[in-house]
């Protein structure tokens, strides 16, 4: 049963939906690029077809009753005394249970199959990225590559993207609509998410949480390529002029607005590991900079933080 | 000498800032000099500001309501018109720094200082009537819990002019608010203002469920109580519960702003995390703490106007409770995106949805409420239908954003805004405007104009679903919260029909207002000399319009659930009594307001660290306390003469009416 409802709930929230967008305008969210949008955008089709379920009985029914029994309308019958009936009190609340049940279920799953930090089962190797949100930017480090980007993101289509997130400042939300699942960055903890791009393209990223003056230029385009051409793209990012080095990071801490996007022919390896552990070890801050002692980072363990 | 603060904490250069400061003086002394101009001081100071009646006291919250909508609105147009000009690539009229207060001043307003007086005001004007009651268990309480909400108003508005307000939206996330990365007075403002208020409310959470427990009139047993009675107490449980975990969230935090702790920093072993839950613990009691006193609102209005009982009383009780309940197992739902388990995103998600049964009975409930009824199109029904129309809609979404893999993509995106003013306009102000022109002439003794109360239902209505559709397509489109400029050429259309939508909404709040000036001038025409002009049901409707200060001069003896219908049944409304007693009356108080005035200048200081002040604050305050504490004369009764005077004269009145 619950197979069979949701596909039946979907196909009748798609057209309500479209109707009342009344454009010929792209819906993004509802137009996604990638697997984990793909199913997030069937997860909230089902969910509002269930709902609409009950939702438009209620909002037609309200607007029925009124008109119906309006006082001038003496034609209807009208019970004065009525205040009870066992078998309506069973049903209304029996059709919200229900409901509730099957949308418990569909939480249930999807919430597990689209945990921000479940790997995607693929054929495809996967690409490794650790994004850190500076004061307003976005600094993009490819670990196998030893590359490193800012303010933009270039990834291989039908790879599984695994993201690493951090902050070194400010809380932001890591989040390219198109490809789906937003997740917090914050000082001192890391976060994890993994998406990935089905269709060439640019795909707009931003910061989805507000941290300050900066934020509404806290921007991004994720240019998703194929492997040759993203192979290419290494390789032109190892032929870059600039190095992200301690020098680099510090400068690139200054808060600054509207970075313009910045490519990296090397990073020095372990900084976001370093970025995270700055402050997790400051109880003394005068150690605690960069140069400080590294820890080394025990990738069996997810530091996850819940 | 003046701590922080200086001339140049003034922002003599914003010209927007300033010219309001103008119109706000000049309106500010106007009222000033008309006051003095009529010779109204001392009724104002003995009539209202020192008073400690219930009904007075609700007055004061809803114009403080209303007083602050406007400024909340004013904001919110400031917003819609700066997004709508800025989304090709402008910079629009407000800068970065300017826009961010707005915003952050729009939510802080209209939850502490519009949503939060308005059902405070309901339920101190409405249920001690209801419960038969004549005042609530601690007047003098009730007088400082509103004096610390006004001052802390007050506090809000002035950050406006003098230095800056906070600039980080309203939930004041760390690290962001902590000192080295707002070093401004602004989170100061944010934290003082709303402890100032934020124990106003705790008060009367303890003071409205004494109330309930202990005085309702002979006969009324729990489930004899109204169903407003019952959103009252569950609300006021909530209040007790929760207010002060913010009150301590805010302390932590104040902490590491003015004593270098360090529970929220990034660094030294603080976290950030920490204050988001526990915000939330206060944060999503709360909506329900704002949305239960309206339910009650509705299950007043909608049988009055049906002319039935209210349907499944029952079903109403049980299902307020659970949603008491089951409101503080929900919290997690604001932040599925901080990287919780699978397991614990599920788990409140789910709960969030199970809050959905309990809600939907309450709307089949109004439904076959309205079902073979005689459904009167007073503005307070249309309050009523519209709330039931818009708000089903919003709690969709609602429960949409509570499914943790939709939450992914939709969370801090205009969906996510579209849905909580889809519930706090379709639920919170629909609901209190229903409230406000049901109960009007019960306080004030004459009804408010109908057709302008209309026009401005029309207006909101139609306004809000202008407004905020855009904003549920926007945020399908991927477009996030509080941006000030970005280069989207797409979103433009949709914020210009947004901003049309506003606008509309400002024509509702105008029609409001002119309601009021109509409503006054015609005060003799709609005049209600019977004290019952719906033909209502409940207890408040027995005793006259306006309702006497003593509320009842006899004490009613509580037989049935709508006991103001069962005696007009049985034709024992209106019974003339010859024999009163003496009436036990709390005498007016002006510790209250000077509290909250003192209570002012210690937040002032504080935000500004002028210590010499906040001592002076301080002991102002304690000081007041402590002569509240040894005055013994707080008391007085009113004698039986006196009583059968004011009674006689309602019963000339009603037997005009009749």
């Amino acid at each position: 049963m619950l197979s069979k409802l949701p596909s039946v709930a979907g196909r009748i929230a798609l057209p309500f939906m479209l109707l009342a967008l009344a454009g010929c305008d792209r819906i993004e969210l509802l137009d996604p690029q990638g697997a984990i949008g793909e199913q997030e955008k069937n997860l909230i089709l089902i969910a509002v077809g269930l709902m609409l379920l009950v939702v438009i009985p209620v909002m037609a029914l309200t607007v029925f009753f009124a008109w119906r029994y309006r006082a001038s309308n003496t034609k209807a019958t009208y019970a004065p005394k009525w205040s009870h009936s066992t078998g309506i009190e069973v049903v209304v609340w029996s059709i919200p249970c229900v409901i509730v049940l099957m949308l418990a279920v569909l939480i249930w799953r999807t919430t597990h199959t689209l945990d921000p930090y479940r790997r995607l089962e693929s054929q495809a190797t996967p690409v490794n990225v650790e994004v850190v949100s500076l004061d307003w930017k976005w600094l993009f480090i490819y670990p196998d590559y030893g590359v490193a980007s800012v303010n933009e993101l270039a990834v291989p289509t039908g790879a599984p993207i695994n993201f690493r997130l951090t902050s070194d400042s400010m809380m932001n939300s890591f989040f390219i609509p198109e490809l789906g699942s937003q997740v917090y960055t914050m000082a001192g903890m890391q976060t994890q998410l993994h998406l990935v791009a089905d269709r060439p393209g640019t795909y707009p990223g931003r910061s989805a949480s507000f941290s300050g003056p900066g934020f509404s230029d806290m921007n991004f385009d994720t240019q998703a390529m194929s492997w040759d051409q993203f192979n290419a793209w290494i390789k032109q990012a190892k032929a870059a002029p600039a190095i992200l080095d301690e020098a680099t990071l510090k400068a690139l801490e200054q808060p600054s607005e509207k970075t313009p996007p910045t490519i990296y022919a090397s990073a020095v390896p372990g900084l976001f590991d370093r970025i995270v552990d700055r402050f997790m070890t400051a109880r003394m801050p005068k150690t605690a900079s960069l140069s400080g002692p590294i820890c080394t980072p025990d990738e069996s363990v997810s530091r996850r933080n819940d | 000498m003046f701590g922080k603060l200086t001339l140049d904490a003034v922002p003599w250069h914003e010209p927007i800032i300033m010219g309001t400061g103008v119109v706000v003086a000049l309106g500010g002394l106007g009222v000033l000099a008309l006051i003095t101009y009529f010779q109204l001081w001392g009724y104002l100071w003995k009539e209202w500001i020192t008073s400690v009646d219930h009904k007075r006291i609700g007055v004061m919250y809803f114009i403080l309501g209303i007083v602050m909508l406007l400024r909340g609105f004013a904001d919110a147009l400031m917003m819609r018109t700066q997004q709508a000009i800025a989304s090709t690539g402008s910079a629009g009229f407000l800068p970065p720094h300017h826009y961010d207060q707005v915003f952050t001043a729009h939510g802080v307003i209209m939850i502490f200082f519009v949503a939060t007086p308005f059902i405070i005001g309901l339920m101190n004007v409405v249920m001690p009537l209801q419960i038969g009651a004549r005042d609530v268990a601690f007047p003098f309480l009730n007088s400082l819990s509103f004096w610390f909400s006004a001052f802390g108003g007050a506090l809000v508005m002035i950050s406006m002019w003098v230095g800056d307000f906070a600039a980080m939206g309203w939930v004041a996330y760390p690290p962001m608010t902590e000192l080295g990365m707002s070093p401004s007075t602004g989170v100061d403002y944010y934290l003082w203002s709303l402890q100032l208020s934020g124990v106003g409310t705790t008060l009367t959470g303890v003071n409205f469920i004494a109330t309930i427990l202990r005085m309702r009139a002979p006969g009324m047993n729990m489930m004899k109580m109204p169903v407003f009675v019952w959103a009252t107490l569950i609300t006021n449980i909530l209040i007790a519960a929760v207010f002060p975990v913010l009150t301590a969230t805010f302390a932590m935090l104040a902490a590491d702003r003015y004593l270098g702790m360090h529970f929220f920093t990034n660094e030294a072993g603080g976290n950030a995390m920490m204050y988001i839950n526990l915000f939330w613990v206060w944060g999503h009691p709360e909506v329900y703490i704002l949305i239960l006193p309206l339910f009650g609102v509705f299950s007043e209005v909608i049988p009055t106007f049906s002319g039935k009982p209210l349907f499944g009383y029952t079903s109403m009780v049980y299902a307020t409770a659970a949603i008491g309940v089951l409101s503080f197992f929900v919290y997690l739902h604001h932040f599925f995106t901080m990287g919780s388990g699978a397991d614990v995103n599920a788990f409140f998600g789910i709960m969030t949805t199970i809050i959905s049964i309990p809600t939907g009975v309450k709307l089949f409930n109004w439904l076959f409420t309205m079902y073979r009824g005689r459904v009167r199109f007073h503005s307070a029904t249309l309050w009523t239908v519209g709330f039931m129309f818009t708000f089903t809609f919003g709690g969709m979404t609602g429960v949409l954003l509570a499914v943790p893999g939709a939450d992914f993509v939709l969370h801090n995106s205009l969906f996510l805004v579209a849905h909580f003013h889809n519930v706090i306009i379709g639920g919170v102000v629909f609901g209190s405007f229903a409230g406000m022109n049901f109960w009007f002439p019960k306080v004030f003794g004459f009804k408010l104009n109908d057709f302008w109360g209309k026009v401005s239902f029309w207006c909101w209505l139609i306004g809000y679903w202008l407004a905020f559709t855009p904003l549920y397509i926007l945020g399908l489109k991927g477009m996030t919260r509080r941006l000030n400029h970005f280069y989207v050429p797409d979103w433009q259309p949709y914020l210009f029909v947004a901003l049309l939508g506003a606008l509309v909404i400002g024509a509702g709040i105008l029609a409001m207002l002119i309601q009021f000036a109509v409503s006054i001038k015609d005060r003799k025409k709609n005049v209600d000399l019977t004290g019952d002009p719906w033909n209502a049901r409940s207890l408040e409707w027995s005793t006259a319009s306006p309702a006497p200060f003593y509320n009842f001069a006899i004490v009613p003896h509580i037989t049935s659930l709508e006991q103001h219908w069962e005696d007009k049944e049985r034709g024992r409304a209106w019974r003339k009594e010859t024999d009163y007693e003496d009436i036990h009356m709390p005498r007016n108080s002006g510790v209250g307001f000077v509290m909250g005035a003192f209570g002012f200048v210690l937040g002032f200081a504080l935000i500004w660290h002028i210590w010499w002040l906040a001592a002076i604050g301080l002991v102002g305050m304690v000081g007041a306390f402590l002569s509240r504490t040894y005055d013994r004369d707080i008391d007085y009764y009113v004698p039986a003469a006196e009583v059968a005077r004011i009674e006689n004269e309602r019963h000339a009145l009603l037997a005009k009416a009749v």
